[in-house]
């Protein structure tokens, strides 16, 4: 039986009896006194030292930071942006927000940290803008850390000038997407850019080599200056280093977030043991795995999996190692850590046409296939709540989904197509029967568009 | 003539074609240059890359090489360079060639792509083509016969947007019809300056709009008609007039100004019914303004001149010309030449003066330009008078040195080759002093004046050609035939010639050119025929010295002329 206790570190001090958001607070438990480190080192080492520590990215694609950094246009002669991004709108996903409000200054620590790792000037914090709180915490914080020297001009004595600002967001899913981002940060609506060419590291922010990163990765760089890349690695898995934060939601006894090093707990441990398993006289029936767009599992099925010696083992749901690589094996993604837990009482299809609805929301609606096709997936499955469903519908909307994914502009495609595609997989049965459970409209179905 | 730069030439395979084609061209016109159309809605070669339609999905390769080497990987079985294909699809709007790149446009990857984007944009749509302008000339009608699926999955109800916006005076939105491919929004931000499109709303909500208190009316905003690739953007003239296919196609030239943009004249049955720009890459890309559009409307009017007069009497055009020439022989002649006429009609023009030995002049007209495709100078041709030796110093706006030669007795007669005296601002009292003999094509108070008065032709009637700013000679061709009564201007001048006393060098454009191109050293061994659709640049050296008008246009840059203390 492995290790069940959470390991800790970005959320050391979330939820602490006693542990205030302001920065005496945060000096007081050994706050900027990385800064402090960090400012007198050569900034390509501190770059060596992330890519070392083979930190992935916490926002969902799971991409590695260090070499994020190292895409970097530094040749240019133009400045180098940091754009940190607390659009966190993923639904299940709420770990972002509970740094932003109860330990802001971790955040300031680690996106200073990075700008001077990378030569930035200017940093930016894209906050989601239904986070009015959060906009105002950061704002004090800043402030506070401008005050005392580690934010703005003279960086802890030093020749170094960087300063920070909290930029809200109108409220779109979209601006999480880091170019869509840009554009909204630039005051444009949020279209996500073509790739290529604007990639953020060369044409980024007002065209200039642009660094993005989630809330919870630069985090992460705080840490891996405090600890160094060979102690950080020693947290998790081959690949998969450091910790993740995991938001669990749903049908489980004790929803919450619980910080686990990569790979230390598997998805039955995490539901059954940490979270105190289903609800009474329930039983697990389906867990998305990282936020709503990552692909569903069905408790009960089975993976083969291939060891690098190249013999098989085979996983139940139950067995996945909560790390990126495990997760990707298994299908679906680690992605931004929103763990969704439903049980025998939940009808896939209407668990579908909730997902659709949000998606459907939500694009942007630049690129023809996730315009039309996500507001059509959710024409289809709110028709079939409202009790007109066919037989084919589970066909027909899957169909759908796969004209959406691999063809758009950004990963929204992916992210909307990819729930219809797994349920659809993996439910099929119930897509096929809907039309004979459910005939009546229920009370509270979305409505008909 | 100035040749082109050598062009870097790379090669590429498409579809299993090698093709070489310039660095820098994107997958669609590398297509596009080895035969092979990849369809597409929100590209415009002129307009920069949106990328969001996804019609031009393509499967794209590229040779491999060893990462840290740099070797290529060979495949043992064809003993070539290993190709890596990029497992998902690219767009072709946005993807720049690069040497050994390999495109797929036909695979059935790509052929579902198609289909699937087809079936997106149909969902929402109205379908009602059988009522809608753009039928027979829309994209999406068009690529639905290639990719679309015949039937619809779509059982659902469709979005309901805005059916009628007038977005300004003269350009009609209906959003339903819309794709959302943005052309019309980038057009406006990037070619007309004149930023009052966006999209409101969301996903497949999404709707365009003009900005708040804002309207599409600026003078360029019939061009977001002509590059709408569906039906959701009309001209408020042309709308419901008539089916296109119906339409004949003549390449035209926009009179408006020096520019002489490239355009197509639309007509059906001897009546004209739009005119849109035609490409030239080196004149007027793809665009034209608004302003010009309109200009057929001058063909069917009431003030139509129809009738050979002589002393205000119907007559018919031996004795009409028999009379000016009379007159004309008496000497003290002063011919009026125009900016607006063709070369061919210029070079008659300097003929019968040279006969006569009578004084040339021209008439300016002048205006702001604005940078785009209306320059200063608002003759379509006086280069052409420059060229055929008219004129041989720039014109004023106003005759004054004629007025005072009318003034002091020494002019008796003006044959005005189509230029309104009292416009050019002679006084009524000027012009009944003198004999007038007037070729025009409307009524204008000169006309009242006139002894002689002959009918000819408008621009849509006759062929011929301009010299526009650039010195670039351009031919237009007969759209439609002319108003009963009125004569080819070339015919009058050649029997004016003749009755002058002159020998005819023909009546008819190919004829005339023997003689302009044996007589006027600029267009030396040129031929009418061979005058390419994109007109042909002629050295302006010889006229380096004046200086001419014009500011900045789309594509011209007027040389600075050096300033003489």
């Amino acid at each position: 039986m492995s290790d069940l206790t959470e390991k800790r570190i970005i959320f050391k001090h979330i939820d602490e009896a006693g542990y205030s958001n302001d920065i005496a607070c945060y000096q007081k438990h050994g706050g900027y006194e990385n800064l402090k480190k960090a400012v007198m080192l050569n900034p390509p080492d501190i770059r060596d030292e992330v890519k070392k520590s083979g930190l992935r990215g916490r926002g969902g694609a799971g991409f590695s930071c260090g070499l994020k950094w190292s895409f970097v246009d530094r040749k240019s002669g133009k400045p180098i942006y940091l754009i940190v991004n607390a659009d966190e709108s993923e639904p299940g996903t709420f770990k972002d927000r509970y740094i932003i409000h109860q330990d802001p200054h971790q955040l300031i620590e680690g996106t200073m940290i990075s700008c001077f790792a990378n030569d930035v000037k200017q940093a930016y914090i894209y906050i989601r803008g239904e986070f009015p709180e959060g906009a105002r915490i950061l704002e004090q914080a800043i402030q506070e850390a401008r005050d005392a020297g580690f934010v703005g001009k003279n960086i802890c004595g030093t020749e170094y000038t960087c300063d920070i600002f909290v930029h809200r967001g109108a409220g779109a899913y979209i601006c999480g997407e880091e170019t869509g981002l840009i554009e909204s940060l630039e005051g444009k609506r949020a279209n996500p850019r073509i790739k290529p060419p604007y990639f953020p590291a060369v044409l980024g922010l007002y065209q200039c080599p642009t660094i993005v990163n989630n809330v919870e990765t630069l985090c992460h760089v705080k840490h891996i200056m405090d600890m160094g890349a060979d102690e950080y690695l020693k947290i998790g898995t081959p690949n998969n280093t450091g910790t993740r934060i995991f938001c669990v939601s749903g049908h489980v006894k004790k929803p919450g977030y619980y910080e686990f090093a990569c790979g230390q707990v598997t998805m039955g441990q995490l539901l059954n043991d940490v979270c105190g398993g289903p609800l009474e006289g329930r039983q697990f029936k389906a867990v998305i795995p990282g936020g709503s767009s990552a692909k569903i599992l069905r408790f009960g099925e089975k993976f083969t999996i291939k060891n690098k010696d190249g013999t098989t083992k085979e996983w139940a749901v139950e067995d996945i190692p909560l790390d990126f690589d495990s997760l990707a094996a298994a299908g679906t993604m680690g992605g931004s850590g929103g763990v969704i837990v439903m049980d025998d009482s939940v009808n896939m299809v209407d668990a579908l046409a909730n997902i659709n609805a949000f998606y459907a929301h939500e694009s942007c609606g630049q690129c023809t296939p996730c315009r039309e096709g996500s507001l059509w997936m959710k024409k289809i499955s709110t028709r079939m709540v409202h009790g007109e469903a066919r037989p084919e519908d589970g066909e027909l909307i899957k169909n759908v989904a796969d004209q959406i994914a691999g063809r758009t502009i950004c990963a929204f495609g992916e992210a909307c197509s990819w729930p219809t595609q797994s349920f659809v997989a993996k439910f099929g049965d119930e897509f096929k029967s809907y039309a004979d459970a459910k005939k009546h409209k229920p009370a509270d179905a979305l409505e008909l568009v | 003539m100035i040749q082109p730069a050598k062009l870097d030439l790379i090669t590429v395979i498409i579809d299993g074609k090698e093709v070489a084609v310039p660095k820098g061209t994107n997958a669609i016109e590398a297509a596009r240059l080895a035969g092979t159309d990849v369809p597409h809605y929100c590209y415009h070669p002129k307009l920069s890359v949106a990328g969001n339609c996804r019609m031009c999905l393509i499967e794209l390769g590229m040779p491999m090489a060893d990462r840290a080497t740099r070797e290529p990987i060979m495949d043992p079985e064809t003993g070539k360079q290993k190709i890596g294909w990029i497992p998902r699809p690219q767009i072709g709007c946005a993807t720049n060639v690069a040497p050994g790149m390999q495109i797929k446009t036909q695979s059935p990857m790509i052929k579902e792509c198609r289909e699937g984007v087809m079936e997106f944009l149909l969902i929402n749509h109205p379908l009602d083509c059988p009522i809608c302008d753009q039928a027979g000339e829309c994209k999406l009608q068009e690529q639905a016969t290639s990719y679309g699926r015949g039937y619809s999955r779509f059982i659902e109800q469709k979005n309901v947007k805005p059916k009628r916006t007038q977005l300004g005076p003269r350009v009609v939105l209906d959003d339903e019809r819309c794709i959302l491919c943005s052309r019309c929004v980038r057009f406006s931000q990037e070619v007309a300056k004149d930023d009052v499109l966006g999209f409101v709303d969301r996903g497949s909500y999404s709707t365009l709009t003009c900005f708040p208190g804002k309207e599409l009316k600026n003078n360029y905003s019939l061009n977001t008609v002509d590059i709408c690739p569906v039906g959701a953007l009309t001209s408020t003239d042309f709308r419901f007039k008539m089916r296109v296919w119906f339409l004949k196609q003549i390449n035209s030239i926009d009179t408006e100004s020096s520019v002489g943009a490239n355009t197509v004249v639309w007509s059906r049955e001897g009546e004209i019914y739009r005119i849109t720009p035609r490409r030239n890459d080196e004149v007027n890309d793809t665009w034209m303004a608004d302003s010009g559009r309109l200009l057929y409307k001058q063909v069917q009017v009431d003030d139509r001149l129809k009738e050979v007069t002589c002393h205000g009497a119907a007559s018919d055009l031996k004795t009409a010309l028999a009379a000016a020439a009379e007159w004309a022989k008496a000497g003290d002649v002063a011919v009026v030449g125009s900016g607006r006429s063709s070369v061919e009609e210029q070079f008659l023009t300097k003929k019968i003066a040279d006969k006569l030995g009578a004084t040339t002049s021209l008439v300016a007209r002048l205006g702001q330009g604005d940078k785009l495709l209306i320059s200063e100078d608002r003759n379509p041709n006086t280069r052409g008078a420059l060229v055929t030796g008219l004129i041989d110093q720039l014109p004023a706006t106003e005759l004054t040195d004629l007025a005072s030669a009318i003034e002091g007795g020494k002019v008796k007669t003006v044959i005005s080759v189509g230029e309104d005296l009292a416009a050019a601002g002679l006084t009524a009292e000027q012009i009944s002093k003198v004999n007038v003999v007037y070729l025009g094509t409307h009524a204008n108070p000169t006309t009242a004046h006139a002894g002689v008065v002959v009918p000819t032709l408008t621009v849509f009637e006759k062929s011929g050609s301009f010299i526009n700013q650039q010195f670039r000679i351009q031919k237009f061709a007969k759209v439609v035939p002319g108003p009963r009564g009125a004569i080819d201007d070339l015919t009058v001048l050649d029997q004016l010639l003749m009755a002058l006393g002159g020998d005819s060098v023909g009546g008819d454009v190919t004829g005339i050119w023997t003689t302009l191109a044996a007589e006027v050293s600029a267009l030396a061994t040129m031929t009418f025929r061979t005058i390419p659709q994109t007109g042909l640049l002629l050295d302006s050296t010889p006229w380096a010295n004046l200086s001419f008008p014009e500011g900045e246009t789309l594509h011209f840059k007027p040389a600075l002329a050096e300033i003489t203390v």
